[in-house]
């Protein structure tokens, strides 16, 4: 397998990552949202996402194929390579396998996840893969509705009751040291932008910076000062609570190998 | 002369959405393009929204119906790009789902946008005709739909959401 198509499929994989990991937590809210309407959209959002990470999949098991030695090898297929890869194989960013938390923390995640996702995916849909560049082009209408409504969110809770403002402060405090990752290139997406292939996150970092600033200052809400940002995700380095997603979303596959339904 | 490939699209006519049963797959705008060759027939189709479930159930009755009509070999492949529209919907598709109470796409096609706490365009109640309406979720029982409520005749509504 050349380099770059490595590279490739471990960015793929990283899209794929993000996307099914933050959906499998925010599927955890389904029948237990804090109204019924909010229920429906957190749980729309997580079907967004999933199905986003099937069509990375899909392009990863494809590029996984076609690069392999055929001899006696297993293919690779989009429910393989979600259902049956460990914890040090996932190339997710640290921050959408925390816990869901309170409500004010799911929203505020959400709300740094999509605000990267909408200009990663501006980029990206003018890139040179066809097949990223098409899932980007695709996805980008849902993900600015995912945008628009945690970003509302974030103000109603900010701007809202003392209790609600506590809640989302302590979230503030508990997820801003996780959102370096989304605008930290790992060493894949770095050579792959030479190629024109990846987004340099770089280039959005400025972007996804003031987007954040306009919503937070809106909610009137404070940055953390001197905090370290934490890395690690995308080169296979989780949390102890990646291990704990994975357990409940694996845990079918690996004791019934092959079963559906 | 009905050439095969016209065929094919008028069988499809009879293959519905499972979440919305009034509206065929040509209704909705999916079926990109149809390749009948000698050997293989090759139906090209686009998902509404990425993760729309009913995709996977439409594939299967594509292939179902055309079975049955004898077609053998059947491959059922995706195009991503361009993304699906609602513009894609025929007007004879809107008019299906207004008579089966879900309002259709507005015609100004007015997608989101990032903008916060934006003024929605009217839409019409597709019980009482009011557009004295208000939106209660962006977000409806499923992807490709959002909650309203008529202000006129006070009856909840799913509203098919320009994407």
């Amino acid at each position: 397998m050349s380099q770059s198509t490595n590279q490739l499929i471990n960015y793929t994989l990283h899209l794929a990552d993000n996307a099914l990991i933050l959906g499998q937590r925010n599927a955890e809210w389904t029948g237990h949202g804090p109204v019924l309407e909010q229920d429906i959209a957190i749980s729309n959002i997580a079907l967004d996402l999933v199905g986003q990470a099937r069509n990375f999949y899909q392009y990863a098991a494809q590029l996984m194929n076609e690069s392999i030695d055929k001899a006696g090898s297993q293919q690779h297929t989009e429910d393989s390579l979600a259902f049956l890869r460990d914890s040090g194989d996932y190339k997710n960013c640290l921050l959408v396998e925390l816990e869901k938390g309170d409500w004010a923390k799911t929203v505020l995640r959400q709300f740094f996840f999509s605000n990267y996702q909408f200009f990663l995916y501006q980029v990206m849909q003018e890139k040179k893969d066809r097949t990223l560049a098409a899932v980007a082009e695709k996805s980008l209408k849902e993900v600015t509705y995912h945008l628009r409504w945690s970003a509302e969110w974030v103000i109603r809770l900010g701007d809202g009751t003392p209790e609600s403002r506590r809640r989302i402060t302590n979230a503030l405090n508990d997820c801003w040291p996780y959102t370096g990752e989304l605008t930290t290139n790992a060493a894949y997406e770095t050579n792959l932008a030479q190629e024109n292939i990846a987004v340099d996150l770089g280039s959005i970092k400025a972007s996804w910076i003031n987007k954040t600033m306009e919503v937070l200052g809106t909610a009137g809400l404070q940055l953390p000062v001197n905090t370290w940002m934490q890395t690690g995700g995308k080169e296979g380095r989780h949390t102890e609570h990646l291990g704990y997603v994975l357990a409940e979303m694996q845990y079918l596959q690996r004791t019934y190998p092959g079963v559906e339904w | 002369m009905e050439t095969v490939k016209q065929q094919i699209l008028s069988l499809l006519e009879q293959v519905t959405d499972p979440e919305l049963p009034v509206l065929s797959v040509i209704d909705l705008g999916i079926v990109r393009d149809v390749i009948a060759g000698e050997k293989e027939t090759e139906i090209i189709i686009t998902p509404t929204y990425s993760g729309c479930p009913a995709m996977d159930v439409i594939s299967m009755q594509i292939r179902m119906v055309l079975l049955e009509h004898g077609y053998k070999n059947v491959k059922i492949s995706t195009c991503l790009s361009p993304a699906w529209t609602t513009d894609s919907m025929s007007e004879a598709a809107k008019q299906k789902l207004r008579a089966y109470g879900i309002a259709p796409p507005n015609p100004l096609h007015s997608v989101c946008d990032v903008q916060l706490f934006a003024e929605q365009e009217a839409v019409q109640c597709p019980h009482c005709q009011s557009y004295h309406t208000v939106l209660v979720s962006q977000f409806g029982s499923t992807a490709c739909k959002a909650l309203y409520k008529c202000r006129q005749c006070m009856e909840p509504f799913d509203y098919f959401k320009c994407h």
